[in-house]
């Protein structure tokens, strides 16, 4: 960095400096801060199609939130975009911090369990959709044909056309695909703590559960900031899974719509009603990103004030 | 192997409780990979067999000489097509996120100004808001630029959303490179493009990979962006080609496991031989 203000100040350097920063700022200009800001403002207009008519003020909104076709189909996604947020926290994340507390104590063969863990991760969630809903098939899938072989005829169930458990099916398809990055993440987390701090612990005679309660819990305050963050972000983004398992329009009966299906039925339509609302779209999205900026800066500021600072 | 092991429980076998507990760690554990693994094994195994086998003996290892599933995959249907438009998309987004990202993480790291606080906090700003959600302006946009349904609308979007990580990686990292190496180059009289290109960005391939591969993972697997700016068959990505395929041939399952598996392949055998480097690149972004 250490260049002298004269030299800094000559306009060849100006020019070389320009060159390296004005093309990537000018591309994020064009291609982020432009349809963000567009954004906001396309929910106040009715839209034809594709092309914009008159300024509507608030409409859109109140349609969205309140109207009679679209308020209770955005409030029901909304409570099960709340469901999966709560159940993926905790089989998920919570999962995952247990599995990186066996994987920190280094038994035999942790490498291959540490790599087996994030295989999933790796992979599409097209792929992990399509392949859990050939397991959950009724007649043929695994998950059934399982429970025949064992004897337990009485559990198989059309998982996925039942509305008692296609939500749930949903949720651990999506458990499955993405357990190993917060194992991973509360991995690393764990192996930065001072092993001093847990030898001693253990010197003293704590138990296993108050060595995890006490020490190693808020000790990875800062993954858990982090982990919980993104996972808010995730289940308010939901989209394919719930759409490439249980289709566009949340079967059964709606009972895994969520708000990304929604807003995609809603913005570009589908085959049962091909009417794009671009107007009502904007309302949507509005919405849900002034959603998630607000109550994900409250969570990383509440979850920022527990973590402890050594 | 029987002494090894007898001196390595030694203590266990004073502690009867901390043996049995090893032993339950052991368990969870193995469960757990089974759990992770065992799906993707069916997938595999399932791609060999016919669909009249699938559906009589799920669990039995097939005869895995008969690969005319795969054979017919990749000769009757659109997946090659997919398969080379995944890999444009995926190596010109990465290769645009690189050089642009270095560009930008170059002057801020390297030269000092008043506007590098303001340039970081605009990819700050960039890093923080989901272009997910903007994707209607973005479509009209895409579509003035006469990008839709080409494989640049998924490049500069790709792009629009790896450049911010990609700043503050080599940012980073250039920071901590010693003013001393362009200093000497500076006084041997090398030009400040030639000090960039010749002498500190060979220092800086660990970052440039961690960049590539943090981005190139969700690039490679993304199926939103192409659902909504994609129609032509021509140039769908491999998630979006997938589903068609799916839709195609929904009754014939042998044919699905095998599209499955061929298009699972790439990325788990590349993360089956770099799982150390995929593991660092994609949880940069939550590991500090």
């Amino acid at each position: 960095m250490p260049l002298s203000v004269q030299q800094s100040r000559t306009w060849k350097h100006r020019g070389w400096v320009a060159f390296l920063v004005l093309p990537p700022i000018a591309f994020i200009c064009l291609f982020v801060v432009y349809p963000i800001l567009s954004a906001f403002g396309y929910a106040f207009y009715n839209w034809q199609g594709l092309a914009r008519g008159e300024f509507v003020g608030l409409a859109n909104f109140r349609e969205v939130l309140f109207g009679p076709t679209m308020g209770p189909v955005v409030w029901n996604a909304f409570l099960h975009n709340v469901q999966a947020l709560v159940a993926l926290m905790i089989i998920q994340n919570g999962g995952g911090f247990l599995l990186a507390w066996l994987l920190y104590k280094e038994p035999f063969g942790f490498r291959f369990h540490r790599v087996a863990v994030f295989v999933p991760v790796v992979l599409s969630t097209i792929i992990v959709g399509f392949l859990w809903k050939l397991f959950l098939n009724p007649n043929f899938g695994i998950v059934n044909q399982a429970l025949y072989s064992v004897g337990l005829d009485a559990l198989a169930k059309p998982w996925l056309g039942d509305s008692a458990t296609a939500l749930p099916a949903l949720i651990l398809a999506n458990a499955w695909h993405f357990i190993g990055f917060p194992t991973l993440v509360y991995l690393a987390g764990m192996q930065r703590i001072p092993s001093e701090l847990i030898e001693a612990a253990r010197l003293d005679g704590t138990s296993e559960w108050q060595l995890l309660k006490n020490i190693v819990w808020p000790l990875v305050a800062p993954s858990t900031t982090i982990l919980f963050t993104l996972l808010f972000i995730g289940a308010f983004n939901w989209f394919e899974i719930p759409y490439v398992m249980a289709g566009l329009d949340g079967s059964p009966f709606g009972t895994t719509d969520v708000l990304g299906l929604v807003f995609y039925r809603t913005a570009f339509g589908n085959q049962s009603a091909s009417i794009q609302n671009f107007g009502q779209g904007s309302a949507l999205a509005t919405l849900l990103f002034l959603f998630i900026v607000v109550f994900a800066s409250l969570l990383t500021l509440w979850l920022r004030r527990r973590e402890i600072q050594i | 192997m029987t002494s090894a092991a007898h001196s390595r429980t030694d203590h266990a076998q004073t502690n009867p409780r901390e043996f049995s507990y090893a032993f339950l760690i052991q368990i969870v554990l193995i469960l757990n990979s089974f759990i992770m693994l065992y799906p993707v094994v069916v997938m595999v195994l399932s791609a060999f067999k016919t669909t009249g086998e699938i559906f009589e003996h799920p669990f039995a290892l097939p005869d895995f000489t008969q690969v005319q599933n795969f054979t017919r995959v990749l000769g009757e249907t659109s997946m090659p097509t997919y398969f080379v438009n995944s890999i444009l998309v995926t190596g010109a987004s990465i290769l645009l996120i690189l050089v642009l990202g270095t560009m930008a993480a170059y002057a801020v790291a390297r030269y000092e100004s008043r506007t590098n606080t303001f340039v970081l906090l605009f990819f700050l700003a960039g890093l923080m808001l989901p272009l997910k959600l903007a994707i209607i302006p973005l479509f009209i946009l895409l579509r003035d630029l006469h990008l839709l349904d080409s494989l640049w609308s998924l490049i500069v979007t790709y792009t629009a959303i790896g450049l911010p990580s990609c700043v503050f990686i080599m940012a980073g990292f250039l920071r901590t490179l010693p003013a001393e190496l362009e200093d000497a180059a500076r006084i041997d009289g090398a030009s400040e493009p030639r000090i960039m290109w010749s002498v500190m960005l060979p220092l800086a391939r660990p970052p440039l990979a961690i960049a590539a591969i943090q981005n190139a993972v969700p690039i490679w697997n993304d199926f939103f962006f192409p659902l909504v700016f994609i129609q032509s068959d021509a140039n769908k990505t491999l998630p979006q080609g997938l589903t068609s395929f799916m839709g195609e041939y929904t009754t014939d399952w042998g044919m699905l496991f095998a599209g499955l598996t061929i298009a699972a392949a790439p990325i788990t055998l590349l993360y089956i031989a770099l799982s150390r480097q995929f593991i660092q690149g994609m949880t940069a972004g939550a590991v500090k």
